[in-house]
């Protein structure tokens, strides 16, 4: 269990891979982002939608 | 044994709850477990003899591609049920499934072009694996142009249902299309049998993010499925009490 690096430029650098690991990681927190972004969306919108619909079956009945 | 917990499991407002209980758990699980994965692969793990640090893309790259081909088994399973038995709710899971697939799937073939560019001197190839891939990219994406092709839920479970449970024989050709055919892609590293072929430092990180992004799909898709059981529900009384 030992660090790799030995400082944080040398870390940022990935051995001159940087180009590729840090936008691979990117996209993949940006992914995380989008799906708890998007179901909760979905969520609230079907619970506004239940409470439309419950509301106006009150109304009809 | 009795079947009656597999039975509630049928039942919307039973599930709608389980799901809102259950989820703060994998989400917070998901955190802690992905954090510590990927801490460990881009920190800890020696650099790889031949691959360098551009090894590392690996600890996202590998749990993107497992997520992709695990929940399309999930959404064509489910879709299936709901087929053959007619359950809202395995619809209702089959839905949620997409999209958090579709993006992930999307994720493993960006990364894996990242990856392809330094080890293989090229973004893109036509190689089985990645063929594949692709193709599993656009079953999502077609079953999700399906649902949104029908006003009536119901009839968007049915037809969209079919191309998911037919769209399953794509899994095992993208799982081994490294063995059966001559790939470019690496072949796997990873072995139920055993033999893995990669050494234990570089190995644990990559299993422990696995399951922190199989945690991390967990929690989105019972929130989604929470969304989705809400919308096909017509009954008034058990919404009312759930929405208080």
């Amino acid at each position: 269990m030992t660090v790799q690096f030995h400082s944080m430029a040398q870390f940022l650098a990935m051995g001159k891979y940087a180009a590729y690991v840090w936008p691979s990681y990117g996209l993949t927190l940006l992914a995380v982002v989008l799906n708890i972004a998007w179901a909760r969306r979905l969520l609230a919108q079907a619970k506004t939608e239940a409470r439309r619909r419950l509301a106006a079956q009150e109304q009809a009945a | 044994m009795t079947w009656t917990w597999f039975h509630r499991l049928g039942s919307p407002p039973y599930v709608y709850r389980l799901a809102g209980r259950l989820m703060p758990w994998f989400a917070w699980s998901a955190a802690l477990v992905i954090l510590l994965g990927l801490f460990d692969g881009l920190v800890i793990a020696p650099a790889d003899y031949q691959q360098g640090d551009g090894f590392r893309i690996i600890y996202v790259h590998v749990p993107a591609a497992w997520l992709s081909l695990m929940i399309y088994t999930w959404m064509g399973v489910a879709a299936g049920v709901g087929l053959i038995w007619r359950i809202k709710v395995a619809h209702a899971v089959a839905a949620a499934c997409a999209p958090v697939g579709a993006s992930f799937t999307a994720v493993a073939l960006a990364t894996g072009s990242l990856f392809g560019k330094p080890m293989w001197g090229t973004y893109w190839v036509w190689d089985p694996r990645l063929t594949s891939e692709l193709l599993l990219l656009f079953l999502y994406l077609g079953y999700m142009g399906l649902r949104s092709s029908f006003d009536d839920l119901q009839r968007a479970d049915r037809a969209s249902a079919v191309l998911a449970v037919v769209g399953i024989v794509n899994v095992p050709i993208v799982k081994y299309s490294v063995v059966w055919w001559n790939s470019l892609h690496q072949g796997s590293s990873l072995s139920l049998a055993g033999k893995d072929t990669i050494a234990t430092p570089m190995l644990i990180p990559l299993l422990v993010s696995m399951l922190g992004f199989t945690l991390f799909f967990a929690a989105v898709v019972l929130v989604r499925l929470q969304g989705e059981v809400l919308r096909r529900e017509r009954s008034a009384t058990w919404v009312r009490e759930a929405l208080a």
